[in-house]
C-alpha cells in the first residue's frame, strides 16, 4: 500500500490543527510549521508526480474497504500534476505572505492556509464523488475564512456574497449526488462511469439531470458565465496573496469538469449526449470576452487581475470544452500556465496595493516601482497570452485543438474569441501600466492627486494595531522571492513546454481511456 | 557564429546595461555597443558563406507537438536584414550615448533597445513561422517600452499604446493567418513552407491566409489606414525613432511580405491588395509629409510613403521589382537614419523641432547641414545619390505594370507622390538650414560633438559611396537577397547605374524633380488650402475609438456585475433550472413501476405545519426573531420526519443540530436590527417570488422522479449493511458508515465544522480591534432589559442538569456503534450542557470555569481522529483502517472495544470545541463594561442578608 497518496491531505490537516491547539499565539512558530508542511508537501508532490508519469493508475483504499464501497483515492498523471501545482503556488504564496506581514493582521492564517491545501488536494485526490463534496466543502470555508482574513467592512460584505453564492453550489452539489445516487446507486467515481455506461437507453432522464447540475457546479467554481458573479467582487476584496492562491480554486472546477466529463459523462456516453460541450464552449467563450472587457475598463487593480483571472479561465474551458484529447492536453498545459500567472498576478497587485492604493490613478512613484513594473510587464505579458511566455504557446495548442476538433466553422469564431481578447487584454493592461507606473512620473497629474485620489481606508472597520504586539517587520525581498519565484515558474514552463506538452498529452490519453480507469479502481479484469 | 548565439546575445546582454549603469553611462553604453559589435561580427562571419549562394541553419526542437521549434535559417535576405538591424543598432547606440541627458535612465534605454534588437533579429533569422511570431510581437512589446521612454511625457505614453494596440492587433491577426497557412502546408518550418507554392495559392484557405498575414505585415510597416501610429511614435527619444521607425521595426512587414514573396506573391489579389495599398500609402505619406511642420512628423511621414514604395514593388510581383524594393530597403535605411540623426542633432541643439521655428542654421551647424542635405537630397531621388538609383528602378518598374487595365495610372501615381516627395525632401533642406539666421532660437545651435554627428556622417558617407558604385558596394548582397526573396538561385542580375540614357524613368524623375521643387514654390498657398481642407485626424479618432470602448466595457462590466446578490442568485437559480429542465425533457423516461404510498393523518398534519411553517417565514420574514422561531418548527418537522421515516440517527442529529443552530443565529440576531428594511420593488419580488416557486417545483419534482424511479442497478449500501457488523464492529450501519465505512468524510466533516468555528473567532478577532468596539462597548441596548438577568431558579436547575446532560451525551456516545447515536450527536449534547451554564449564570462566570481553550479541544479532536487514521499506518494498513476486537472482564459482561472508538472521540471533541468557540466568540461582541458579574445570580438573598451584616458591623 503506497501511504504517499494520503499524504498530501494527512499531512496539511495535522499541521493546522497543530497550530490551533499548541501556538495559536507564537506567529514565528506558525510560520515555521507552515514553511516546513508545504515545503514538505512539495516533496511529497514531487515523489506522486514521478510515480504517476510511469503511466500507472495507484488507488488508495482509505479503511482498507475496496472501491466502490469506501473511499479510495486514485493517482494519476493528472491528479498529481494538480498536486504539484497546488504545492507550488502554495510555497510562493506562504512565502510572500510572511514577506509582507499580511498573516499577522488577523488571526489563525496560517492554520486556514493548511486546511485549504487539504481541502484542495483532497479534490484532486479523491475518487469518489461525495468525498468531492467533503472535500468541496472544507476548501470552501477554509477560503472564506482566508478571504475575510484581517476583516474590514467591504472585505466582510464581499465575503458574505462569496459564501452564500458558493452555498448555492453546495447546494446544488448535493441534489447532483442525490441524484445521481438514485440512479446509479452509487458514488464512486468510477463505478459512477461503468454503471453510466450500461444504463438503459430509454430511462436518460434523471441521470441528465444529475449530470447537468454536477456540471453547474463545477461551472459555478471554474467562473464560467454566467455562474462567475461571486468572483470579481470576492478576489478584489480578499487579501491580494489570498486571491493568488485561489488561481488553483478555479482550477479545481476546471479539473472536476475535466475528470467528470471525460471519465464519468464521457463525449462517448449516448445517455449524457449533447448535454455538456454544446453549451460549455458558448459559455467559454463569453467568460473570456466579459474577463477581457472587464480588464479593459477596470478603474481598481484587484479588480483589474480578477478579470484577468476570468478571462483566462475562459480560454482554459473553450480547451476543455473541446473534450478531444488534443483540447485536454492543451488545458492542461494552460492550467499550468494559468494558475502560475493568475498567482503571479495577484501577488503583484497586492505590491501595488501595499505601496499606493488600488485605485488605478497616477500617484507618487511608489518604492521598488522599477522592480515591481518589470514584474508587471512580464506578467501582462503572460495574462494577455503574448509571446514569449507559456500564454502564447498555451494559446496556440488551444488554436490547434480547436482547428482539429472538427467544429467546423466555429473554428473561426474560437479564434476570433482568443485573439480579439488577446489585444482587448493587452491594450487594457497597457492603460493599467501607463497610469500606474509611467503617469506617476508625469509632473501634472501627481501633484493634484497627491491629496484626494488615494482611497480612503475603511476608517471604522480598519484595524488597530495592538499596542502590546509587535508587529513583525515586514520582509520586501522575500515578497520579491515568491514573485519572481512564480515568474521563473512560467519561464520554465515555456522553455520545457516540449517535455510538459508530451506529460500532458499522456495525462489526455490516460483520462480519455476509461477502461483503464475501471480496471484499476473497480479492480475488474 | 551560431545563429543561436547571435540571435540570443542581444537578449542576453540586455541585463548588462542596466547593471552596469551602476558604474557610468559610458560602461553602460559600451556594454550595449559591445554586445551589438558580438553580434554583428558573427553575422559577418556567417556572410561569405551566404553570398556564396549557402544557406546556413541551426536547428532546435522545442515544442514538436504543435510544430513549433527553434530553428534558424540565413539567407541573402537574413543577412541584408540582419546586417542593417545590427550595423544600424551600433550607430544608435553610439548617437543615444551623447543624445539622451543625464536626467534620463540611459541603463533601461540600452536593456529596451538590445530587447528590441534581439527580437527583430529573430524575426529575420527565423526558419519556423511559430517563432518568427513569438519574435514579431516581442518587437511590439519592446517598442512600447521604448516609445514609452519618456513616461512623464503623455504623448509618449499615448504613443506607446497606440502603437502597441495597432502593431499587437497585427500581429494577432497574423496569429491566425500563419496557424492557417501552416496548416495548409503541414509544417511550420519556412524552408518547408516556402517549397509548397502551388499547394497553398490552390487552398481555399489562401485568401484568409494571406490577408491575416497581410493585416500583420501593413500595420507593422504603418500602410494605410494603420499608418497613423507611426507619426505618434515619434514621441520616443531620437534614437528610437532613427532605428525603429526608419531603419528596422517598420521594415519587419517589408521583410516578412519579402519572406513569403515566393509563396504568397504571384496571384491577382496578392498583386490589388499589395501594390494598392503600397501605392496609396505611398501618395498619402508624401503629401502628407510636406504639411507636417515637427521635423519627426515630417520624417515619419515620409517613412510611410517609402515604406508605401517598397510594399508597391513588393505587390508588383515581378522578380526586377522585387530586388529594386530590396535595393530601396538599403538605401532607405542609410539616409533616412541619417536624417532622423540629424533631426535629432537640430532637436537637441535648437531645443525645438518645430520648422515654423527654424530656418538660417546651415552657417550655425555646418556638418549637421552637410549630413542632412545629401541624406535629403538622396531622399529626393536626385543623382548621385543611392535614392536616384533606387527611386529610378521604382519609376522603371511601374512603367512596366498593367494596373486597372491602365498603363498609365500607376505611372502617373507613382510619379505625383515623388513630386510630394522631393517637396518635403527639399523643404526640409530649405526650412530648416537655408534661409536667413534667425534670432528667436529657443537655444543657441551650434553642432555638436562627434559623438553624436559620427554615426550619420558615416550613412552618409554610405548613401554616397553606394549612390556612386552601387554594384560593387551592395551588389551582391541585394542580388543574394534577392535569389531569397525570389526563391530562385539565379535571379536578375543587379545592374544599376547613374545613367541609363533617356529612358521613361529619366524622364520620370525629371519631372518629380521639378515638381518638388514647385510644390516648395508653392508650399505657403499650399499649405493653406490643406489647413482649411478638413481632414480626419486618426490620433482623435483613434481616441474616441478607444475612449468609447473603455467606457462602454465599464458599463458592461459594471451591469454586468452591480453587486448585487439577490440578481446574481436570481440568474444562478434561473440558469441551473433552464439547464436541468432541458437535460429531463430531452432525456428519455419510462413510466415508473414504483407506486406511491398512502398518506396517513399524521404525515398530512406534519405537512400541513411544515409548509404553514415556511409560508409564515415568507410572510414574516421582516421580523427576524418571529422568523426564527418559525425555522424552529420547520427544523423540528424535519427532525420528527426523519424519525417517522425510520432515521433515529438523522432525527437526533439533526434535533440537536437544531437548538445549536438556533442559539447561536439568536445571539447573531442580537446585534441586527429588528425589522429587515423593505428595499426592493414590487416588481423584483415578483421576479422573486416567481423564481423561488419555480426552484421550489423543480426540486420537488426532482425529488419526485427520484422517489418514484425504478432502481436499475443495485445500491452500494447493501453491502453496508452485510458487512457492517461483520466488518466494522457494529451493528448501527450509520454509525459504522460514518466512522468506518466513510470515515473520511466525517473527517472532512470535522475539519469543516472546526475551520468555521475558528473563522468565527478571527473574525470577532478582527472586528472587535477595530473601532467598532468602540460602538460596541457604547451601545444602548433597544429594549429595557430584565431586571435579573440570570434568574436564580434558571441557575440553579442548569447546574443540575449539566452532569445529567453530560452523562446522556456519554451514554449516546457509547451507544453509538450499536445503536442511534455517536460522537457528533454526543458532542452536540455536551455542548449543550456547556452552553445551559453560560445562559444561566453568564459569560464571565462561565468563561472563569472553563479551563481548556476551546481551540485546544478543535485541535485535539481533529489530531485524535487524524492520529487514529494514521495509527493503522503501523498495521501496514491503509489510513483510517478500523480495528475493533472484544474483552470479557469478570465481572463486566463481555465488551467491544474500537479504534472506531476513538476516532468519534476526535469527532465529539471536535463538534465541543467548534460550537464553543463559535458561541464565546458571538458572546463576546456583547460584553460590555459592568455586564458580567463576578457572581453566577444577580439576586441572591444569602449575598444580600452578608452585605447587610458587613454593614451593620
Amino acid at each position: 500500500m503506497n501511504h504517499w497518496i494520503v499524504a498530501p491531505i494527512v499531512l496539511p490537516a495535522v499541521i493546522a490543527p497543530f497550530i490551533i491547539m499548541v501556538i495559536r499565539y507564537h506567529l514565528d512558530l506558525q510560520r515555521i510549521f507552515s514553511v516546513a508542511s508545504i515545503v514538505a508537501l512539495n516533496i511529497i508532490a514531487v515523489v506522486l508526480l514521478m510515480q504517476a508519469s510511469t503511466g500507472e493508475i495507484q488507488v488508495y483504499e482509505l479503511g482498507d474497504w475496496p472501491a466502490p464501497f469506501g473511499i479510495v483515492l486514485v493517482l494519476d498523471r493528472l491528479s498529481a500534476m494538480m498536486v504539484l501545482l497546488t504545492t507550488l503556488l502554495s510555497l510562493a504564496v506562504v512565502l510572500y505572505v510572511i514577506g509582507s506581514g499580511w498573516d499577522a493582521r488577523g488571526r489563525h492564517f496560517h492554520a486556514l492556509l493548511q486546511f485549504q491545501l487539504m481541502g484542495v488536494l483532497g479534490a484532486f485526490l479523491t475518487g469518489d464523488a461525495f468525498n468531492l463534496f467533503v472535500f468541496f466543502e472544507v476548501l470552501l470555508i477554509a477560503s472564506y475564512g482566508l478571504m475575510i482574513h484581517s476583516g474590514g467592512g467591504k472585505r466582510l460584505a464581499a465575503g458574505v456574497q462569496y459564501v452564500v453564492y458558493n452555498l448555492l453550489g453546495s447546494t446544488l452539489f448535493l441534489f447532483a449526488l442525490g441524484t445521481l445516487y438514485a440512479v446509479t446507486g452509487t458514488l464512486n467515481m468510477a463505478d459512477l462511469a461503468a454503471r453510466v455506461a450500461e444504463l438503459p437507453a430509454d430511462d436518460t432522464a434523471l441521470l441528465r439531470v444529475g449530470a447537468v447540475l454536477l456540471l453547474l457546479v463545477f461551472a459555478i467554481k471554474a467562473a464560467v458565465l454566467p455562474l462567475h458573479f461571486w468572483l470579481p467582487a470576492s478576489y478584489a476584496n480578499a487579501p491580494l496573496p489570498v486571491a493568488a492562491l485561489f488561481a488553483i480554486m478555479t482550477k479545481v472546477g476546471a479539473y472536476a469538469i475535466l475528470r467528470f466529463y471525460t471519465q464519468v459523462f464521457g463525449p462517448d456516453v449516448a445517455a449524457t449526449e449533447g448535454l455538456v460541450g454544446d453549451w460549455l464552449l458558448p459559455a467559454a467563450m463569453l467568460t473570456l470576452a466579459v474577463g477581457a472587457i472587464g480588464i479593459l475598463g477596470a478603474k481598481e487593480i484587484g479588480r483589474l487581475m480578477a478579470f484577468g483571472a476570468i478571462a483566462s479561465m475562459g480560454t482554459l474551458l473553450i480547451a476543455i470544452s473541446l473534450f478531444t484529447p488534443q483540447g485536454a492536453a492543451a488545458a492542461m498545459y494552460y492550467m499550468i500556465h494559468s494558475t502560475l500567472t493568475a498567482g503571479l498576478i495577484f501577488l503583484i497587485a497586492d505590491l501595488i496595493m501595499e505601496r499606493r492604493g488600488g485605485a488605478i490613478v497616477p500617484h507618487r512613484p511608489m518604492p521598488q516601482i522599477g522592480l515591481i513594473a518589470s514584474l508587471y510587464f512580464v506578467a501582462a505579458i503572460a495574462l494577455a497570452g503574448m509571446p514569449p511566455l507559456s500564454g502564447f504557446v498555451g494559446k496556440l495548442l488551444v488554436m490547434d485543438a480547436a482547428r482539429d476538433a472538427g467544429l467546423g466553422d466555429t473554428t473561426w469564431v474560437i479564434w476570433a474569441f482568443i485573439l480579439v481578447s488577446s489585444l482587448v487584454t493587452i491594450v487594457g493592461l497597457a492603460r493599467a501600466g501607463s497610469i500606474l507606473f509611467w503617469k506617476s512620473y508625469d509632473p501634472d497629474f501627481v501633484n493634484e492627486l497627491e491629496s484626494d485620489a488615494l482611497p480612503k481606508i475603511d476608517e471604522e472597520t480598519r484595524i488597530e494595531p495592538d499596542p502590546l504586539e509587535t508587529a513583525p517587520e515586514p520582509m520586501p525581498a522575500l515578497s520579491f522571492v515568491a514573485a519572481f519565484g512564480l515568474l521563473i515558474g512560467l519561464v520554465l514552463l515555456t522553455v520545457l513546454s516540449g517535455p510538459v506538452l508530451d506529460y500532458t498529452t499522456a495525462t489526455a490519453d490516460q483520462i480519455f481511456d476509461r477502461a483503464a480507469y475501471l480496471e484499476t479502481v473497480l479492480k475488474r479484469p | 557564429m551560431s545563429l543561436f548565439l547571435i540571435a540570443a546575445l542581444p537578449f542576453l546582454g540586455a541585463i548588462l546595461p542596466a547593471l552596469l549603469i551602476r558604474a557610468g553611462r559610458n560602461a553602460s553604453s559600451s556594454a550595449a555597443g559591445a554586445v551589438s559589435l558580438l553580434a554583428f561580427i558573427g553575422l559577418l562571419l556567417n556572410a561569405p558563406a551566404v553570398l556564396r549562394g549557402e544557406v546556413v541553419t541551426a536547428k532546435l526542437t522545442w515544442l514538436p507537438g504543435i510544430g513549433l521549434n527553434a530553428n534558424f535559417m540565413l539567407d541573402g535576405l537574413g543577412l541584408l536584414f540582419a546586417g542593417l538591424i545590427l550595423g544600424i543598432g551600433l550607430l544608435i547606440i553610439l548617437y543615444a550615448r551623447f543624445y539622451l541627458s543625464r536626467e534620463d535612465p540611459m541603463g533601461q534605454f540600452y536593456t529596451y533597445l538590445l530587447l528590441f534588437q534581439g527580437a527583430m533579429v529573430g524575426i529575420v533569422l527565423s526558419d519556423n513561422i511559430l517563432l518568427l511570431l513569438i519574435f514579431w510581437e516581442l518587437t511590439s512589446l519592446s517598442s512600447f517600452l521604448l516609445i514609452g521612454y519618456w513616461k512623464h511625457l503623455p504623448e509618449g505614453r499615448q504613443g506607446a499604446r497606440m502603437a502597441l494596440a495597432v502593431t499587437g492587433s497585427g500581429g494577432l491577426a497574423m496569429i491566425a493567418g500563419m496557424l492557417i497557412l501552416g496548416n495548409i502546408v503541414g509544417s511550420y518550418d519556412l524552408s518547408v513552407i516556402l517549397q509548397n507554392k502551388a499547394l497553398i495559392q490552390s487552398s481555399p484557405y489562401y485568401v484568409p491566409a494571406l490577408i491575416l498575414i497581410l493585416i500583420g505585415c501593413f500595420t507593422k510597416s504603418a500602410q494605410f489606414p494603420f499608418h497613423f501610429w507611426l507619426p505618434h511614435a515619434m514621441a520616443a527619444p531620437t534614437p528610437v525613432s532613427a532605428y525603429l521607425h526608419s531603419a528596422t521595426m517598420v521594415k519587419a512587414g517589408l521583410f516578412l511580405m519579402a519572406r513569403m514573396w515566393p509563396v504568397l506573391a504571384g496571384t491577382e489579389i496578392w498583386f490589388y491588395i499589395v501594390a494598392t495599398t503600397g501605392l496609396v500609402t505611398m501618395l498619402l505619406g508624401a503629401i502628407i509629409a510636406n504639411f507636417k511642420d515637427d521635423l519627426k512628423g515630417l520624417l515619419a511621414f515620409s517613412t510611410v510613403s517609402h515604406l508605401g514604395l517598397i510594399t508597391m514593388l513588393l505587390g508588383i510581383g515581378t522578380p526586377i521589382a522585387a530586388m529594386a524594393a530590396i535595393f530601396h530597403i538599403i538605401n532607405h535605411a542609410t539616409f533616412k537614419a541619417a536624417l532622423f540623426m540629424s533631426a535629432g542633432i537640430v532637436d537637441h541643439e535648437t531645443h525645438t523641432r518645430d520648422i515654423k521655428r527654424l530656418g538660417g542654421l546651415r552657417h550655425l551647424m555646418p556638418i549637421t547641414f552637410t549630413i542632412a542635405t545629401i541624406a535629403s537630397l538622396s531622399m529626393a531621388g536626385i543623382p548621385p545619390f543611392n535614392g536616384f538609383l533606387s527611386k529610378e528602378m521604382m519609376l522603371e518598374e511601374t512603367t512596366h505594370t498593367l494596373w486597372a487595365n491602365s498603363h498609365y495610372l500607376l505611372p502617373v501615381i507613382a510619379v505625383l507622390a515623388a513630386v510630394f516627395s522631393a517637396g518635403y525632401s527639399f523643404r526640409y533642406i530649405a526650412h530648416v538650414f537655408l534661409g536667413p539666421k534667425r534670432s528667436d532660437y529657443p537655444a543657441t545651435p551650434h553642432d555638436p560633438g562627434p559623438g553624436l554627428w559620427l554615426s550619420p556622417a558615416f550613412l552618409v558617407v554610405l548613401v554616397v559611396l553606394i549612390g556612386l558604385f552601387p554594384n560593387a558596394i551592395v551588389g551582391p548582397l541585394v542580388e543574394s537577397a534577392t535569389a531569397a526573396v525570389v526563391n530562385d538561385a539565379h535571379p536578375p542580375h543587379f545592374h544599376a547605374k547613374l545613367w541609363h540614357g533617356f529612358t521613361p524613368a529619366l524622364y520620370m524623375s525629371m519631372a518629380a524633380i521639378a515638381g518638388g521643387l514647385l510644390v516648395l514654390y508653392a508650399h505657403a498657398r499650399l499649405e493653406r488650402g490643406w489647413l482649411a481642407a478638413r481632414r480626419p485626424e486618426a490620433k482623435q479618432i483613434f481616441d474616441s475609438l478607444m475612449g468609447a470602448a473603455t467606457r462602454t466595457s465599464r458599463v458592461i462590466t459594471d451591469t454586468l456585475h452591480d453587486g448585487a446578490l439577490t440578481r446574481y442568485a436570481a440568474i444562478f437559480v434561473l440558469f441551473s433550472l433552464s439547464l436541468a429542465g432541458y437535460a429531463y425533457f430531452s432525456g428519455t423516461t419510462v413510466t415508473p413501476a414504483r407506486g406511491t404510498t398512502d398518506a396517513s393523518a399524521l404525515p398530512i398534519l406534519a405537512w400541513v405545519c411544515l409548509v404553514g411553517a415556511t409560508l409564515c417565514v415568507v410572510f414574516f420574514h421582516r421580523n427576524r426573531l418571529l422568523s426564527l422561531v418559525v425555522m424552529g418548527i420547520i427544523g423540528l418537522i424535519v427532525s420528527l420526519s426523519f424519525n417517522y421515516l425510520s432515521a433515529p440517527d438523522l432525527a437526533l442529529t439533526q434535533i440537536s443540530v437544531e437548538v445549536v443552530t438556533i442559539i447561536l443565529l439568536l445571539l447573531a440576531l442580537n446585534f441586527m436590527p429588528q425589522e429587515t428594511p423593505v428595499e426592493s420593488t414590487t416588481g423584483r419580488r415578483f421576479r422573486d417570488a416567481v423564481l423561488a416557486i419555480g426552484g421550489g417545483v423543480g426540486v420537488a419534482g426532482l425529488a419526485y422522479a427520484i422517489m418514484t424511479s425504478n432502481s436499475v442497478f443495485p445500491t452500494i449500501s447493501e453491502f453496508h449493511l452485510a458487512n457492517s457488523y461483520k466488518g466494522g464492529g457494529g451493528t448501527n450501519v450509520v454509525n459504522v458508515i460514518l466512522v468506518d465505512f466513510r470515515g473520511f468524510d466525517t473527517f472532512g466533516e470535522i475539519i469543516v465544522l472546526g475551520i468555521a468555528a475558528i473563522i468565527i473567532y478571527a473574525i470577532t478577532e478582527a472586528i472587535l480591534s477595530s473601532r467598532v468596539r468602540a460602538r460596541l462597548l457604547n451601545r444602548k441596548p433597544t429594549f429595557p432589559q430584565a431586571g435579573d438577568a440570570h434568574p436564580l431558579m434558571m441557575v440553579v436547575a442548569t447546574r443540575v442538569m449539566m452532569p445529567i446532560a453530560l452523562m446522556v451525551a456519554a451514554y449516546i456516545f457509547f451507544r453509538g456503534h450499536n445503536m442511534p447515536g455517536g460522537g457528533f450527536v454526543a458532542g452536540l449534547i455536551a455542548a449543550i450542557a456547556v452552553i445551559m451554564q453560560y445562559m444561566a449564570s453568564g459569560f464571565g462566570w462561565a468563561t472563569e470555569r472553563q479551563r481548556l481553550p476551546y481551540h485546544g479541544i478543535i485541535g485535539s479532536g481533529v489530531l485524535i481522529a487524524a492520529m487514529t487514521g494514521m495509527g493503522a499506518w503501523f498495521n501496514g494498513m491503509p489510513f483510517l483502517t478500523s480495528a475493533f476486537g472484544y474483552i470479557h472482564l469478570e465481572p463486566l459482561e463481555e465488551f467491544e472495544w474500537a479504534t472506531a472508538a476513538l476516532f468519534d472521540l476526535g469527532v465529539f471533541l471536535a463538534v465541543v470545541g467548534a460550537v464553543m468557540l463559535a458561541l464565546e466568540s458571538l458572546a463576546r461582541y456583547a460584553w460590555q463594561p459592568g455586564i458580567a458579574s463576578e457572581h453566577p445570580m444577580d439576586i441572591n438573598p444569602e449575598r444580600d442578608d452578608a452585605l447587610d451584616e458587613l454593614q451593620e458591623s
